[in-house]
């Protein structure tokens, strides 16, 4: 089969307990804007057991199209049945460009997929084009570069290369994408979408494993991605006490605490309000670095944040060369002072 | 129980990372170590090893100064090592590298295999995943705790916000997070040792049921347009304050300039 034959851009859209994740919506407000140049429409695909109702909200952001695989061996991510889905999928369907969530089940789902239908796979995308490959043709093989290629650049080594990657010879061309990097679009009430339901049939084999227990976290935090302003602690906030004070600051702004991977380690925080690349990539419109000293890992999941606001009393720590204002001090003293100053302040408007 | 755990040599990030003057990135000051999640996978086995009794193989792909990274894993307590190197395995993408470790796996035997998440280096988390996916055999991605119960293995797996109690039957293909463990360090004996341990190495032609279309550069279908290091973003200003008092109206009057408060 010819590689033209191959048409579409499709979104895994993962859902988790039958609620979509935010991830979902971002690919689709991508895949909307890849669709444009190519002439072609987005296509969701929707996994699980019970989700078929969850088709408009995928319509709403932007699917043309949403094929559901309703099966009970869906009901909890597993590799294999999920895996077994999607592949099918794409074999039925032979999408031009797949898009997954990089999140902890679209970075299992997305190789094992990958693998099985032989094409490549780019990791943890952070910007996604259409494009020429070679970018620039070769003198005299003018014929041999490829017009209408999915361009995917991503960090590697912690943030510090960046490379853009294409898939010219194999379909489709697959991506993972990083969560909170894409925008979604405005959600359009009331659209539809063409539902298509499709069932390859699952037979348990070795590979099913079964899943014996599931052990949520008891967290009713916000989701950090989500918030306009992060106050972020690290080792050098000193104790879990001493984040009473950035709690303080976090609430006259409206905003809400984070932290560096030093203070899950100590058990400070949970995980899920860990910052880097190792936790959640933000780009929240203020993000304020207090006792943070800026390890490349953290820098690599907050250097996108508007404005950088660093307060650390050691004046070489590697955070004031990504923050936009830098403060060398105590932050046991200033932080207090900066949230009764920001309250007087904003009393005062 | 046989069990194998793929390493891998990457240049170490966290010791901080080196930058030339023109803001890319200083790789020849950069040391070179074994990664983080391949060597927590690697302490797992050992604790597996400890506790039931077990054979542990390592192996890497790479070029042949990878064998440093296999040595310091005989000296961890690894009991055999291979080392698959050759000229037409360079440049492989996620694709080819899954398939040349592979190849060089199906010449073993096995119960378990472990490999860490992900390297630090190309940060995919995709080469664990390939490797079973070539081999037909049940994959475990983010494993926080690893158990053997019989023939089976009982695993947590980590997600954002839960994890799962997994169990597969074996053999089954586990990938390991960094936080899984604390790696033990090199015994004196086990660097003796090592030294004069023998390493397997295996080119092309001793890879099993692999074609060569699939191997190296060539057999990458990903292919890279552009690769360039990141030019950090500039830092801005850096003040020193005299008082807690005048920091924070420092700060404050930035936040009324872009108009946050």
């Amino acid at each position: 089969m010819s590689l033209e034959q191959y048409k579409g851009v499709y979104v895994f859209a993962q859902q988790v307990d039958n609620e979509i994740s935010g991830i979902a919506f971002e690919l689709l407000g991508k895949a909307k804007e890849l669709a444009a140049p190519l002439n072609t429409d987005v296509t969701a695909v929707l996994l699980g057991s019970g989700v078929k109702d969850l088709a408009d909200q995928l319509a709403e952001y932007g699917a043309d199209k949403v094929i559901v695989v309703d099966d009970p061996e869906l009901k909890d991510y597993r590799t294999e049945p999920y895996a077994h889905a999607l592949a099918s999928v794409i074999n039925e369907y032979k999408p031009d460009i797949m898009l997954v969530g990089a999140t902890a089940i679209g970075r299992d789902l997305g190789p094992t997929v990958s693998a099985r239908v032989a094409t490549g796979l780019t990791a943890a995308c952070t910007v996604l084009e259409i494009g020429d490959f070679p970018l620039v043709a070769i003198p005299g093989k003018e014929d041999e570069q490829k017009h209408n290629q999915l361009l995917m650049t991503r960090p590697a080594f912690g943030g510090n290369t960046i490379a853009t990657i294409a898939c010219p010879n194999t379909r489709p061309q697959m991506a993972t994408v990083r969560p909170g990097v894409m925008q979604k679009i405005e959600p359009i009430k009331g659209a539809k979408a063409n539902v298509i339901e499709f069932n390859p049939g699952f037979t348990p084999n070795n590979r099913y494993v079964t899943i014996k227990e599931v052990v949520k976290a008891v967290s009713d935090t916000v989701d950090i991605m989500d918030a306009k302003i992060l106050v972020s602690g690290g080792r050098g906030v000193g104790s879990p006490e001493n984040f009473a004070m950035l709690e303080e600051l976090a609430a006259v702004l409206g905003g809400t605490v984070s932290c560096s991977r030093a203070v899950v380690d100590s058990c400070w925080k949970p995980r899920d309000l860990q910052v880097g690349q190792t936790g959640k990539t933000v780009r929240p419109n203020v993000y304020f670095a207090i006792g943070i000293s800026g390890a490349i890992q953290h820098v690599a999941g907050m250097e996108e944040s508007d404005i950088i606001v660093a307060i650390n009393k050691d004046e070489d720590a590697p955070i004031f060369d990504v923050a936009d204002y830098g403060i060398v001090g105590d932050l046991n003293k200033i932080v207090p002072q900066l949230t009764a100053d920001i309250k007087a302040a904003m009393a005062n408007k | 129980m046989k069990i194998i755990v793929c390493i891998k040599q990457v240049p170490d990030t966290k010791g901080g990372v080196k930058f030339n003057p023109d803001g890319t990135l200083d790789r020849a000051a950069m040391l070179a170590i074994m990664n983080p999640d391949d060597k927590a996978g690697l302490e797992a086995a050992l604790r597996l090893k400890d506790q039931y009794g077990a054979e542990v193989t390592v192996i890497t792909m790479g070029l042949p100064k990878a064998t440093d990274v296999l040595r310091e894993a005989l000296a961890m307590g690894a009991d055999k090592a291979v080392l698959v190197t050759d000229r037409v395995l360079g440049g492989a993408d996620t694709w080819a590298t899954s398939t040349t470790l592979a190849g060089a796996i199906r010449n073993l035997e096995y119960d378990l295999i472990i490999t860490g998440r992900q390297a630090i280096d190309g940060d995919t988390a995709q080469v664990g995943p390939q490797i079973a996916e070539h081999l037909q055999l049940p994959v475990i991605s983010y494993a926080q705790d690893i158990k053997i119960d019989g023939d089976k293995v009982v695993v947590q797996r980590q997600y954002d916000d839960r994890y799962h109690v997994l169990e597969s039957q074996m053999p089954c293909l586990v990938t390991a997070l960094a936080e899984l463990n604390e790696p033990r360090y090199m015994t004196p004996g086990g660097i003796f040792d090592a030294c004069k341990a023998e390493i397997t190495t295996w080119g092309r032609a001793d890879l099993k049921d692999v074609e060569d279309c699939n191997l190296g550069l060539a057999g990458s279908p990903t292919k890279i347009a552009k690769a360039s290091d990141k030019v950090r973003k500039g830092a801005g200003v850096k003040v020193t304050p005299d008082s807690p008092e005048e920091a924070a109206a420092y700060i404050v009057e930035k936040l009324q300039e872009k108009h946050v408060i």
